[in-house]
């Protein structure tokens, strides 16, 4: 049986839905450092961090600072019997402009450095006013959402690798010679790591509700209120 | 829903309590509610209709998979056609690099751009047949655990799409040497796109649809 607490079964109100196996929970708020895990399929449901907001908007910065020397330094050079080529992303962009191939190559120019940026900025949009404790902007849920769900497309992280076996490939063709964006990439990752371990997507979608952001005022849970049952 | 509680207690579903949970943001709503309230996505309930996007990515994937191994990935050209210009397929450039003993990076390429494509097109084939067929909870278990990973593991098989883009725009050497994509370039990366969004339209709550509610007593 649920257990008492402040939640309504019809509608919905002070319960948690585990995204991945449905099973019930009533949403209780947690102290940081805490990890609530499903009872079911014991899927990490939130595991908020002190101080996550601002380090989150740190590192989004970041990512965009570094993304710029990433797009245009130079991330491979190599020569060959005098003739030489340094390629940065731009770079790559502008060989295809005429060819058949320009779709691709925006393509993985967006998937490569459009979408980290894109991700950084929505992100910041989202957490500086929730860092500052003022209400969030409009169109932060929204954005909160398509950030979340532009995750998979964002493939900095294999790019980097896959300049790895381009470097192998072209090493018998001609020599070649790291460049400082693949440096500047290595960062990205970096940061794209320690990012990952302070998020929590449920203690940011509580901040915005909590914010007053299609707010129905079933924050208030009683904080004794025990968890899941039937 | 924190850890101190005990664990034995049986389950109860959104779907059997007539709710359904938001798949964004985890806010349970009314079963005749469409949108979630507090993060504007589209409220779906735990049902086999999900299956049908799957397949159809699923197929759409498998399609573009075969130009992407029949065709060549890329055409290297040394000596202005000289000294021969040489095409190789995704295969052909695994055992190239072999030939030239690059035995780690050989493995790399070809985990990234056969193996994990084919055990994707495989596990997602098994999660959807399985889906909604009764299992005990540690079958459901490992299935999400498969499902996790197909995930996860599904993006990085653009691998060799990005070294064919980087090597072409590179290797512009004019009369030494230069290199171009193929066509299976472009079909391997909308492979790789479609068989991402199979597995994303995959619902994982249809894995523990049906099972017993009482819960096993793992903590």
């Amino acid at each position: 049986m649920l257990k008492q607490g402040t939640f309504d079964l019809k509608t919905g109100a002070g319960l948690i839905a585990c995204p991945r196996c449905d099973a019930l929970h009533i949403e209780e708020e947690l102290q940081d450092g805490e990890t609530a895990r499903c009872i079911r399929c014991e899927t990490v449901l939130a595991s908020p961090r002190g101080g996550a907001f601002a380090r989150l908007i740190a590192l989004s910065f970041t990512t965009m600072v570094l993304m710029m020397g990433a797009i245009f330094f130079p991330f491979l050079e190599i020569t060959r019997m005098g003739f030489g080529n340094a390629t940065s992303l731009f770079g790559v962009v502008l060989a295809f402009a005429d060819g058949v191939l320009l779709p691709l190559v925006l393509l993985m120019l967006v998937v490569v450095a459009g979408l980290p940026v894109l991700r950084a900025f929505l992100m910041v949009y989202v957490l500086v006013p929730l860092a500052q404790g003022r209400a969030p902007y409009r169109h932060a849920a929204r954005a909160f959402r398509w950030s979340e769900s532009l995750r998979p497309w964002s493939m900095a992280e294999i790019f980097i690798i896959g300049t790895g076996v381009a470097l192998v490939k072209v090493a018998g063709l001609a020599s070649v010679h790291l460049g400082p964006a693949f440096w500047a990439f290595c960062g990205l990752i970096l940061v794209n790591v320690a990012s990952r371990s302070f998020m929590c997507q449920t203690t940011i979608w509580d901040a915005i509700e909590d914010g007053g952001l299609a707010t129905d005022g079933r924050e208030l849970v009683d904080p004794k209120a025990q968890a899941t049952g039937t | 829903m924190s850890d101190q509680l005990d664990h034995t207690g049986p389950v109860m579903t959104a779907h059997h309590a007539g709710l359904i949970g938001c798949r964004s943001c985890g806010r349970a709503w009314p079963a005749a509610q469409d949108r979630c309230g507090r993060c504007g996505e589209h409220l779906a309930p735990p049902d086999r209709r999900c299956l049908q996007r799957v397949w159809a990515w699923w197929f759409a994937g498998l399609i573009m998979y075969i130009p992407a191994n029949v065709f060549p990935m890329m055409r290297t050209q040394t000596l202005a056609g000289l000294h021969g210009s040489s095409e190789s397929t995704i295969i052909e450039g695994v055992i190239e690099l072999i030939h030239y003993g690059n035995y780690d990076i050989a493995a790399i390429v070809f985990i990234a751009s056969v193996v994990v494509p084919m055990a994707k097109f495989i596990a997602i084939s098994w999660l959807a047949l399985a889906a909604g067929r009764p299992a005990t909870v540690d079958q459901a278990h490992t299935r999400l655990k498969v499902y996790e990973v197909v995930e996860f593991i599904g993006r990085w098989s653009m691998i060799d799409v990005f070294v064919v883009a980087i090597l072409s725009a590179l290797v512009q050497l004019g009369f030494v040497a230069s290199i171009h994509p193929g066509p299976a370039a472009v079909s391997f990366a909308l492979s790789v796109a479609f068989t991402m969004l199979s597995a994303q339209s995959f619902d994982p709550r249809l894995i523990w649809r049906g099972l017993p509610l009482r819960h096993n007593n793992k903590t």
